[in-house]
Parts: C-alpha cells; sequence; structure tokens
C-alpha cells in the first residue's frame, strides 16, 4: 500500500509566500492573544487548592457553590471533571484559611447534609512553587532551544540551524497561542506536551535537512530551490507515514488516556500538526531566504562521496 | 557497523556476522528475563516492623505464627529483613487472599502491640512483588508504581531556612562577646547584626585590632572577618562564610529528613518516599495513605526536650511497685530506673545546636551543647546550686495511637510520650556551654546530639504543596494509561503491516521488542512508573516507527530507481542511518533537558521517553536488519514484500 504516486513533483516552494503569510498571522494572532487574553494556568501554575470528589448520584453544581460560600470561600470555580458525578473544585489562595487546610475544610461543608462524598484527588500548590514553574519553565525552553541550536549548527551549517530554531519557536509560540485562543487548561503535562514537540518537530526538520544536505552534494544541476523543493518530495511519504502513526498513538491517549492526560495529548496532536507544517514551509524557506546554497555544503567528511557516484 | 566495511567482504550482502545475532540473542533474553517480573502481579503482604530502634524478637515473632495457624491464615512467605543482634527491624510476611492479609494483621498487632497505650510496632498494609525468588535473587524487581497510579499522599515541605540562619546569628553575637571578654585586659565594643552576621564597632583602632586577633584565632574556620572604617570608627564586619551557610542549610534540612521520617514511620506507612529536594525542600510520599488530615497532623506534631532534675531523694523500688511521689515521674534508663521531677529547668527552645565532636584532651566522642543567652543563665542558675545531682534530658513527643479493626487501621487518639535520653552528672556548674562526656562511641555521641536537636526547633517547616490522589483515581489512571498503550500500539501495528507488508512486519517485531525493552531498562534502574511515563512510552512507540519508516522509504526510493533488491535493502538501511542518528540525538537533548530541569510528573516523562530513544535505536536499526538479513540475507532475491 502507497498513500502517495510513485514520483510525487509538489512544488512546495510556489506556496512559499501564501505559507509565510499564514504563519505570520497564526504567529501574531498568538502572541496577541497570549498578551490580551493570557492563558488558563492550571493549578500548578498559579496555587492555590484543587479538590476533585465523587458524589454517589449527579452532582448538584448550585448547591456545591452556596456550600462554599457558606465556608466563605471566594474565587471558585466548580465544573464537572469526565462524568456528571465527579466534580472538580479549584480555589485560589484563601486569606482567612490557612492553605494548609482549606481541602478539609471543603470537604467537611460538602459533607455537611449527609451527602456520600468521598474524595478523589486533592492538591494544594504554594504560590511560591508556582512562580518557580513558570520561571523554571520558559528556563527549560529556552536552554532546549539553544543546545538544539548548538547541534544543528555544528552538524549542518548556521543557515540551517537558525532555520531549525525559528520553526521551533514558530511552533511552539503557535501552540501556546492555541491554549490562548481555547482557554484549555495550561497545566504542568502541557509544558511537558510543549517540549515533546520541541523533540518531535525537530525530528521532522533534521530529516528534511538531511536530505537537502544529501542533494545538494548529489545532484550537479537545479538551483537551490530546486533541490530543496526536490528533497521535500523525497521526504513527503516519510513524513506523511510518521505523522500518522504518532497520531494514531495521540489520539489513543487523548480518547482512551483519562483527563489527566487529555490535555497532554491534545497539546501533543495540535504539535504534530504544526510541527509537521512547519518542517516544509518553514525551516526550509528560512534556510533558503539566508540564501543556503550548494557551497555552504561541501563538507569536509568526504566519505560517502564515493558511493555516489556510481549512480549515473 | 551497518555500512559494507573492507574488512567484512568476505561475508555475502545482507548477511550478519554469527556474533551479531549472538549479541542480539543475549541481549533480548536478558531484557525478556528482567522485564518479566512485572508479569507476576503482587502479592498482598503485611509488613510488620519496630518503632525507633525497637526490635521484633524471634519469640515474638514465633507467636505471631502461632496466631496465623490458629486463625487459620497461612503466609505464602515470611521474609524478616536486616537482621540485628537483638531480633529484626522489619519482617514482610506474604499471603494469596487480601481477607488472610487482613486478619493476619489483627493477629500481629495483638502480639506485638497487646495494649493501645504502649504500641512500639508498626503493622503495615502493603503489596509485595511476587516474583519468583530465583528472579529476586538474579536482581529482577518490577517497576515502582507513582502515587498517581497507586494512590496516596504528596507533601512538598519547605524548611525555614531565614529561622535557622537566624538562631545561628544569635549564636554568632554571643559568641563574639564571649570572646572579646575573655581577652586580658577585655575588649569593649558594639554589636549589631547584619545580613549572615555580625557588624562590630570599637573605640578606637589598637581595640580594633586586638580584637581581630582574638577573633581571626577563635572563629577563623566559619568567619569570614574585614578590617574597615565606618563613620571614623574601626569596624569589623564578621560574617558567616559560604561552607558554614552550606552545612547551617544541610544540617536544617537533614536534622527535618530525620524527624519527618520518625513520624512517618509511626503512621505505618509501607513505602514512604522522604527526600530532599533542591536547597531547601523535602519530598514526603506516603503511598495509600488516604485521610490528609491525620497525615498532616503527625507530620506537623512536634517535638519538645526539656532539661529536668533528678531526684535521688525519692525511693526508686518503691515508685517501681506504684507510688511516685507527686512531684516526679519515674523513667528507664540504661543505668536502671531513675525518677525526675516534674519541674522543667531549661527548656529545649534555648537549645541552638548539639554536635557530636571530640574532647580536644583526651580525645573521647562527646556531645557538645549550645544554648541561648536566656537558656545559658537559667542553667548556670541550676546548674550551680545542683553540682553532682544528674542533668536529665528528656523529650517529649505526641504519638498517635492506633487500633486495628477489622484489619483496617484507625486512630483512636494521641498519647504524650517522654522519653529519656540521657542523665549525665553535673560536674560543675555551666552555662549557655557544655559538654556531655561518658564512655561513648562516635555513634553513640551522633545518636545523642541528633535526639537532643530534634526537641529543638531549629527550623520549622510548612507545607508549599499537596496533592492526594484517591485509590479509585489511581486504579482508573493505570487501566486508562494500559488500555491507551494497547489500543495505540495495535493501531500503529495494524498500519504498519498493511502499509509495507512483510517489511511492516518485521518493524513490529522491533516495536514489541522495543516495549519490552524499555520495560526492562525501567525495572532495571529502579525507575517510577507514572502516569506522564506511560504517555512518554506511548509516545516513544510513536516515534519509534520512524526510524523504520526511514529505512523502508529509502529501500522503496532504491527500488524505485531501479536498484535490485539486495542492493536495495543494504541501501536503504546504510542511507536512512545518519538521518536516524540526527533526529534521536536531538531529540536525547530535549530530554535531558526535560529531565535536569523539570521536577515530578516531567521528571517521570523525561526518563522513559530518553530510555526509549536509546532502545528504540538498538531494536530499529540493528534488531530489524537482523530480522531482513536473515529472511533476504545470502541469496538471489528477486521481488521484496514492501
Amino acid at each position: 500500500m502507497q498513500i502517495l504516486n510513485k514520483d510525487t513533483n509538489i512544488d512546495f516552494l510556489k506556496l512559499r509566500k501564501f505559507a509565510m503569510a499564514l504563519s505570520l498571522l497564526l504567529i501574531i494572532g498568538s502572541i496577541t492573544s497570549f498578551f490580551t487574553k493570557g492563558l488558563n494556568y492550571g493549578l500548578d501554575f498559579t496555587g492555590g487548592t484543587l479538590i476533585e470528589v465523587g458524589y454517589e448520584q449527579d452532582a448538584d453544581i448550585p448547591k456545591i457553590h452556596e456550600q462554599l460560600d457558606g465556608i466563605q470561600i471566594k474565587g471558585a470555580v466548580v465544573q464537572n471533571f469526565g462524568s456528571a458525578k465527579v466534580v472538580q473544585i479549584r480555589m485560589p489562595q484563601q486569606d482567612h484559611i490557612e492553605n494548609a487546610k482549606v481541602g478539609d475544610e471543603v470537604l467537611q461543608a460538602l459533607r455537611a447534609d449527609g451527602a456520600e462524598v468521598t474524595k478523589r484527588d486533592q492538591s494544594f500548590v504554594g504560590p511560591v512553587i508556582g512562580e518557580e514553574l513558570k520561571e523554571k519553565g520558559g528556563l527549560a525552553m529556552l536552554v532546549a532551544l539553544i543546545c538544539i541550536m548548538i547541534y544543528v549548527a555544528l552538524r549542518f551549517e548556521w543557515k540551517f540551524s537558525v532555520g531549525s530554531v525559528v520553526a521551533l519557536a514558530h511552533d511552539v509560540i503557535i501552540i501556546v497561542g492555541f491554549f490562548s485562543v481555547t482557554a484549555v487548561e495550561f497545566d504542568l503535562t502541557v509544558l511537558a506536551a510543549l517540549l515533546a514537540i520541541i523533540g518531535y518537530s525537530l525530528n521532522d526538520t533534521i530529516v528534511v535537512f538531511d536530505r537537502i544536505r544529501e542533494n545538494f552534494l548529489r545532484i550537479r544541476k537545479g538551483t537551490s530551490d530546486d533541490i530543496v523543493n526536490t528533497s521535500l518530495n523525497q521526504t513527503l511519504s516519510r513524513t506523511l507515514m510518521t505523522s500518522i502513526t504518532t497520531l494514531l498513538v495521540l489520539l489513543a491517549l487523548f480518547f482512551y488516556g483519562g483527563q489527566t492526560i487529555h490535555s497532554f495529548a491534545e497539546a501533543l496532536i495540535v504539535g504534530v500538526f504544526i510541527g509537521t507544517y512547519s518542517s516544509i514551509y518553514v525551516a526550509s524557506p528560512v534556510a533558503l531566504l539566508l540564501g543556503v546554497k550548494k557551497e555552504d555544503l561541501m563538507p569536509p567528511e568526504i566519505e560517502k562521496e564515493g558511493e555516489e557516484f556510481d549512480t549515473p | 557497523m551497518f555500512v559494507n566495511q573492507p574488512n567484512q567482504q568476505q561475508l555475502p550482502i545482507n548477511t550478519y556476522p554469527k556474533w551479531k545475532y549472538v549479541l542480539i540473542i543475549i541481549v533480548l533474553a536478558l531484557a525478556f528475563l528482567y522485564a518479566a517480573p512485572n508479569i507476576f502481579g503482587e502479592d498482598p503482604a503485611v509488613q510488620l516492623s519496630g518503632l525507633r530502634d525497637t526490635k521484633i524478637t524471634q519469640s515474638q515473632l514465633e507467636q505471631i505464627e502461632q496466631a496465623w495457624e490458629e486463625k487459620g491464615v497461612e503466609p505464602i512467605s515470611v521474609k524478616p529483613s536486616s537482621i540485628g543482634e537483638e531480633g529484626v527491624q522489619k519482617v514482610i510476611a506474604r499471603f494469596s487472599k487480601p481477607a488472610d492479609q487482613l486478619k493476619a494483621r489483627e493477629a500481629a498487632s495483638d502480639v506485638l502491640n497487646p495494649t493501645l497505650e504502649n504500641q512500639n510496632y508498626v503493622t503495615a498494609l502493603n503489596l509485595a512483588p511476587a516474583t519468583p525468588q530465583w528472579l529476586a535473587d538474579i536482581g529482577g524487581a518490577p517497576m515502582k508504581l507513582g502515587l498517581d497510579l497507586r494512590g496516596g499522599i504528596h507533601f512538598l515541605m519547605q524548611v525555614d531556612m531565614e529561622q535557622a540562619l537566624k538562631r545561628q546569628q544569635d549564636q554568632l553575637r554571643r559568641d563574639f562577646i564571649d570572646t572579646l571578654t575573655d581577652q586580658e585586659p577585655s575588649i569593649r565594643g558594639r554589636v549589631e547584626p547584619i545580613e549572615n552576621g555580625m557588624l562590630l564597632s570599637f573605640r578606637n583602632q589598637e581595640d580594633a585590632e586586638r580584637a581581630y586577633k582574638a577573633l581571626y584565632q577563635d572563629h577563623a574556620n566559619r568567619i569570614e572577618l574585614s578590617l574597615e572604617e565606618k563613620g571614623g570608627r574601626p569596624v569589623i564586619r564578621g560574617t558567616l562564610n559560604k561552607q558554614k551557610l552550606q552545612e547551617i542549610r544541610d544540617n536544617a534540612i537533614e536534622q527535618n529528613r530525620l524527624i519527618l521520617s520518625t513520624r512517618v514511620n509511626s503512621l505505618g506507612v509501607a513505602e514512604p518516599l522522604i527526600q530532599r529536594q533542591g536547597a531547601d525542600r523535602i519530598v514526603v510520599q506516603l503511598p495509600g495513605v488516604q485521610d490528609s488530615a491525620l497525615a498532616k497532623q503527625i507530620l506537623g506534631a512536634t517535638a519538645s526536650l526539656e532539661f529536668r532534675l533528678v531526684n535521688h531523694e525519692g525511693d526508686v523500688v518503691a515508685a517501681r511497685n506504684g507510688r511516685v511521689p507527686s512531684d516526679s515521674k519515674l523513667f528507664d534508663s540504661e543505668y536502671g530506673p531513675i525518677l525526675v521531677y516534674n519541674d522543667v529547668e531549661v527548656s529545649g527552645d534555648h537549645l541552638t545546636n548539639a554536635t557530636a565532636t571530640f574532647d580536644p584532651q583526651t580525645n573521647e566522642p562527646i556531645v557538645s551543647v549550645r544554648l541561648d543567652s536566656e537558656g545559658g543563665s537559667k542553667m548556670s542558675r541550676t546548674t550551680a546550686e545542683n553540682v553532682n545531682n544528674q542533668l536529665a534530658m528528656i523529650l517529649k513527643e505526641s504519638r498517635p495511637i492506633f487500633d486495628i479493626k477489622d484489619g483496617k487501621r484507625v486512630l483512636v487518639g494521641s498519647k504524650l510520650e517522654e522519653r529519656l535520653i540521657s542523665a549525665p552528672n553535673i560536674n560543675g556548674p555551666f552555662g549557655s556551654r557544655f559538654q556531655i562526656t561518658g564512655r561513648f562511641t562516635q555513634a553513640e555521641t551522633q545518636d545523642l546530639a541528633r535526639k537532643l536537636r530534634s526537641g529543638a526547633l531549629i527550623a520549622p517547616t510548612f507545607i508549599v504543596e499537596e496533592r492526594t490522589i484517591g485509590a479509585t483515581l489511581g486504579e482508573e489512571n493505570i487501566e486508562k494509561g494500559v488500555t491507551s498503550v494497547i489500543i495505540g500500539f495495535a493501531l500503529v501495528l495494524a498500519f504498519m503491516l498493511l502499509y509495507y507488508k512483510l517489511f511492516g512486519l518485521v518493524a513490529n517485531v522491533a516495536l514489541s521488542l522495543n516495549l519490552v525493552l524499555i520495560v526492562c531498562v525501567m525495572s532495571l534502574m529502579g525507575a517510577t512508573l507514572t502516569l506522564p511515563g506511560i504517555a512518554g512510552i506511548v509516545l516513544t512507540v510513536g516515534m519509534a516507527v520512524d526510524a523504520n519508516v526511514l529505512i523502508f522509504e529509502r529501500i522503496r526510493e532504491e527500488l524505485r530507481a531501479g536498484t535490485r533488491p539486495a542492493q536495495a535493502i543494504d541501501k536503504g538501511y546504510a542511507q536512512a542511518l545518519s538521518t536516524i542518528a540526527d533526529a534521536n540525538i536531538t531529540t536525547a537533548i530535549a530530554a535531558i533537558i526535560l529531565f535536569a530541569i523539570g521536577t515530578g510528573p516531567v521528571k517521570g516523562f523525561a526518563i522513559t521517553l530518553f530510555i526509549g530513544i536509546l532502545t528504540s535505536m538498538f531494536t530499529a536499526i540493528f534488531v530489524s536488519r537482523g530480522v531482513v538479513n536473515l529472511m533476504y540475507g545470502g541469496r538471489t532475491v528477486k521481488k521484496l514484500s514492501i
């Protein structure tokens, strides 16, 4: 079975200008949303208390609100979590109750009328921890990008290195933008997903770059644009295959993995699409824009040359 | 290794030398062997252990086993661990049914803790891996499950370092004043606190220089000194040096960790984790515990230390028969029972430090104790009037009392427990500094110092993060995690088979072996499997296929270009190699950074991702080539099923 015809010859670069405009639009949109609307940070980042409780019958959310008001809990968010019988209550820092006690007091209030309430999950995160996490998360992202840039610069050439990092930054910004626009909760697992996407998108980009490098050395005729286009076509079926298999697994996680890794899977699914797109339409065009050409890639390592010559 | 190298040219195309097959078989055999413990599951078990230094004696063990026999419960195995001279510290007994486990716990508790008031042993329900003995003997053990998969409570405690430093600063002030007044003639000056130290100002340069010399002589090992001028007056800036600051922090953390460990032990948790995290935090994980209020109450309970006098006038023999004088209490000491007055001479709040050290003259191990100035003046009054009496040091701790009902451990109350930890003789009057000597071994002085410190709240802790995962949620998580792995895995296998036919099958074999290898490596490393970890495995499965996809697409390209099948295989593998390596190394970089910077769930994800990258390189390249070589190697191939 094959998805693509034997020899695809799509002129990817013809759409380059359109793609760049699209990417720019998405990036501007993401940044605007991030600064105006912000992210729906999870407990890990905001600090506060989260308690997940299970009822025997369907939970009565307005009543829970009343019960919470009764003990002067402010700013509580009450929502069903996975099922009508399970409720998640999120509360910011409370002034009048000691942080470590909030969860127990809430549970007492909910049980006051004799309802069967089981505690499924309870978390409390201090404000310092949340701040630290934001800092560390940002730092992790930055360090990862720098290390990857250095590696690619060493293995390929600085123009490729810039191309790959621009593509990665593009992916991260758009996914953060996605979380901002959709207001899906941004928690620690989403942060992990973002870092995983860096790995995944990079994987894609490297495969394409590898082929471009090979073709620059092998194909004597043609402009840089032609060679990049040929390389994109040659790797296209692999790019699609890997995206499909990864997506299959992610869909399994999304539908069967349970609430806890729901947003993790969601971030990665979006990431696979964006990452695949960016390795075709962002990484290579940026390298071309910087004027990458055959001479840049005449490496001192010529061990492969002998092999290449016997294909006429 | 994967390209036809000149020295291998005598071998026909697409054949591996024998040693490569041997290597693959050995690695895979080991992988299956060490992944195996994960399929045996766990047995319900009862864990018996003594609180503090209490040992379980042989006769107690025999009594317990007899009690079990009477109740008709038969353990699969009874394994004592850490055998000491007087008995064993811990016993794990495994049972076949959970009902037996509950009965056994109740029976064991009746033998070990006959009265509710006097509980010196903890009985905990546990799940012991049912790994066969021979497998356990060669180091086989299943992966540990994280709290999110088994339920329990997670606390992150912050140690208040400012408090610890402030205490040391007070100490420094007194030490400086002592040094200056000890000089002949004594030096006068003013002392004021500055960050991490003290600023001393003097009337004239001569005083300042003498003071500098004296301070340097006494405190050079922990203080950085500098002679300066401020507002026309000579001043000395004395601050704690880096090593000392580090030592203060380490001590504060270590002390709290030890205190928490003792308390957690009394909770009767099967496999608690109490671990330092970063500069000033401690992680406490209590698997299986659901009652967070109770856990907090016990973790937060403070111990206190009291210095009291020994009552030599009271009748010890009468006291042993129940006639204790009203102003005293009877304690057990290593020299037999003694009576101690109830009045507190100096409370442990005044203790600033207690360290195990050596007498500079005799070189014997001693404990050196420091009190703050208020404690020091109280102590000098007490000791001046009571030379040759004994100073009793008593540690008061509130201990929970549990009862076992229907196999469940229920908190029925708490009891303030007083323990005599030492009662040295007062050889002469002393104040804020004194030494406890005796025929101690070094280990004994360390233990004594530790006990004294545990009664002084050197650095308080507070909870900065708390997570309770209900047992049902844990089960749900594990069930869903496993389901999604199976479904995702099956989808990928089906798709690969459809798309690449026989070669797809090869990739599937490689993928399955990869999963076994990941489980094997994680089990051997003793890594903890968490839900994000499962996600990491799932993601690795998706990405591990990539290596094979790259290879197979190359082979297809070669075939399309008209290359003969055998050569196409060879070239496909050779040319995809550098791409695969580059792609995996960059992902590995991301995984390493995640591990280095992340905590908790992020770390779990990073570990599995990293292991997955390594193992997938092995299976997707080396093993899959081996299988392909077996199918197509050493003969003329007309057509490939790809």
